[in-house]
């Protein structure tokens, strides 16, 4: 049912009723319902991982040790490494059960066809960028997202993919041999499963800068499916 | 469509996420604990399922070891509980036809086993060591230990303990252990015997055996594990 536009109506006394605004349904319910409970499961693994990460801040030897950086205790959950292994271990369920629920009903539902970036966006590209960052002109928008849009979007699902992946070959080097063989072993494997979390950090604050810029009906949409007015 | 009715529209598809408010029952302090753990032990039965006796740790060439002095020390008390090593036996119980105290002769009678393989740390270093023992399976053979028994419990001399699934006890790589780098096990490094579990993150590779019990049932995990770290963690 995405996709669906409708002209909101006023009625006053026993005039005709006048059109106020446009609604179009833009986000069904599945993935409005995976969006929340993912970013929640994002928030407490990648909180959850820093504290992980806190008991042994390094990619080289243990001995000796030569420590990256120092995550400060206040920005991470779980409190002591023990506890933090199990809010990551609890929550990685959520985080998957909510990424396959999401990609199932996507490819299922066609609704794909909204967040995928394909070979078609490609020609879009280069207006949106001189749009966002050199004042061109704004280009047309003909549907929910823009070209760049679409590309952020793909990228992080395939990083939301990524970040399973790089975990499993963590967790079970031995069982997933293959996979943690794909990224160079167990030792490579967590500094692959580091850098996709800053990826995906680093999605989300734009994800959110955006969301900031293009204003209030845009997040409405987000939780009640509908975006008023829209642009297309 | 009315904007009355396009607004009560909106309502009803922002109450339907209200199932997303669930998540705020890890928030409250009486049941974040016992979420957090049933999470836990889903991820260990999990984990459980995830292991397949048959299939082997990665084995590696003797250049790609680690040097053995930087092979590290992760000891949760002291570095050497001061064994006596001339009185040393190892104290078999529980679900077995030979009870009793096994010397280290008698370990060391059985096939001796040496493998190159990756011993990773909770705390997320891993290094790549040499290690040398019996099989865990030849000597639960010897002793005789029911083989419908779940468990395998071990004591150790700084009062350290651990359990394993029996599943791993009889995985071909999982060792009684009492040589590193060719040679025999040293203080820091658990002589006269430890585990040695190729498939198991390092808290479960016990130092300083004294006891060894076959057993359906547990009592308690493991030292580190019955603090809130993962059971089964298998690798």
């Amino acid at each position: 049912m995405s996709g669906v536009v409708v002209e909101i109506t006023r009625q006053k006394g026993k005039d005709e009723p006048i059109v106020v605004g446009r609604g179009v349904y833009e986000h069904p319910f599945i993935v409005r319902l995976c969006h929340w409970l993912n970013t929640i499961a994002l928030f407490v693994m990648v909180g959850s991982g820093l504290q992980i990460f806190r008991a042994f801040p390094s990619f080289g030897a243990k001995i000796p040790q030569k420590d990256l950086l120092h995550w400060p205790k206040q920005f991470a959950i779980g409190g002591w490494l023990g506890g933090a292994l199990q809010w990551h271990l609890t929550f990685m369920w959520i985080y998957i059960a909510t990424g396959v629920v999401y990609i199932a009903y996507q490819i299922f539902s066609g609704n794909y066809r909204q967040v995928l970036f394909t070979h078609r966006d490609i020609p879009d590209v280069w207006p949106m960028v001189r749009h966002y960052f050199f004042f061109g002109p704004k280009p047309p928008t003909r549907e929910a997202y823009n070209a760049l849009q679409k590309q952020a979007y793909t990228t992080a699902i395939v990083l939301g993919i990524l970040s399973v992946a790089t975990g499993f070959a963590v967790w079970k080097p031995i069982q997933f041999s293959w996979l943690a063989w794909m990224m160079g072993g167990f030792h490579y494997a967590r500094i692959w499963h580091f850098a996709v979390m800053w990826a995906m950090v680093a999605f989300v604050l734009g994800h959110l800068v955006m969301v900031i810029l293009h204003g209030w009906n845009n997040f409405v949409s987000m939780l009640t499916g509908w975006k008023k007015d829209p642009e297309y | 469509m009315d904007e009355k009715k396009f607004r009560q529209n909106s309502r009803r598809e922002l109450l339907k996420l209200t199932p997303v408010l669930a998540l705020g029952a890890f928030a409250i302090p009486n049941l974040q604990e016992g979420l957090l753990k049933k999470g836990l032990r889903f991820s260990d039965w999990t984990a459980a399922r995830l292991f397949r006796p048959r299939h082997l740790a990665t084995t590696f060439d003797d250049s790609e070891v680690t040097p053995f002095e930087k092979f590290p020390l992760n000891t949760y008390d002291v570095d050497d509980p001061g064994v006596i090593f001339e009185n040393w036996t190892l104290t078999v119980s529980g679900a077995v036809q030979k009870p009793g105290d096994y010397t280290l002769e008698q370990i060391q009678a059985l096939p001796r086993v040496r493998q190159n393989t990756r011993h990773i740390c909770v705390e997320g270093w891993d290094v790549i060591g040499r290690f040398g023992g019996a099989r865990l399976s030849d000597f639960l053979g010897l002793i005789g230990a029911d083989p419908t028994a779940r468990f395998i419990t071990v004591n150790c001399a700084d009062d350290y303990y651990e359990s394993l699934d029996m599943a791993t006890a009889m995985h071909q790589q999982t060792l009684l252990c009492y040589e590193m780098y060719d040679r025999p096990l040293t203080r820091e490094h658990g002589a006269p015997l430890r585990l040695q579990i190729p498939t198991k993150i390092g808290y479960k590779q016990a130092k300083y055996l004294t006891d060894l019990k076959v057993t359906h049932v547990l009592d308690r995990l493991g030292y580190w594990e019955d603090q809130g770290y993962s059971w089964f963690y298998g690798l």
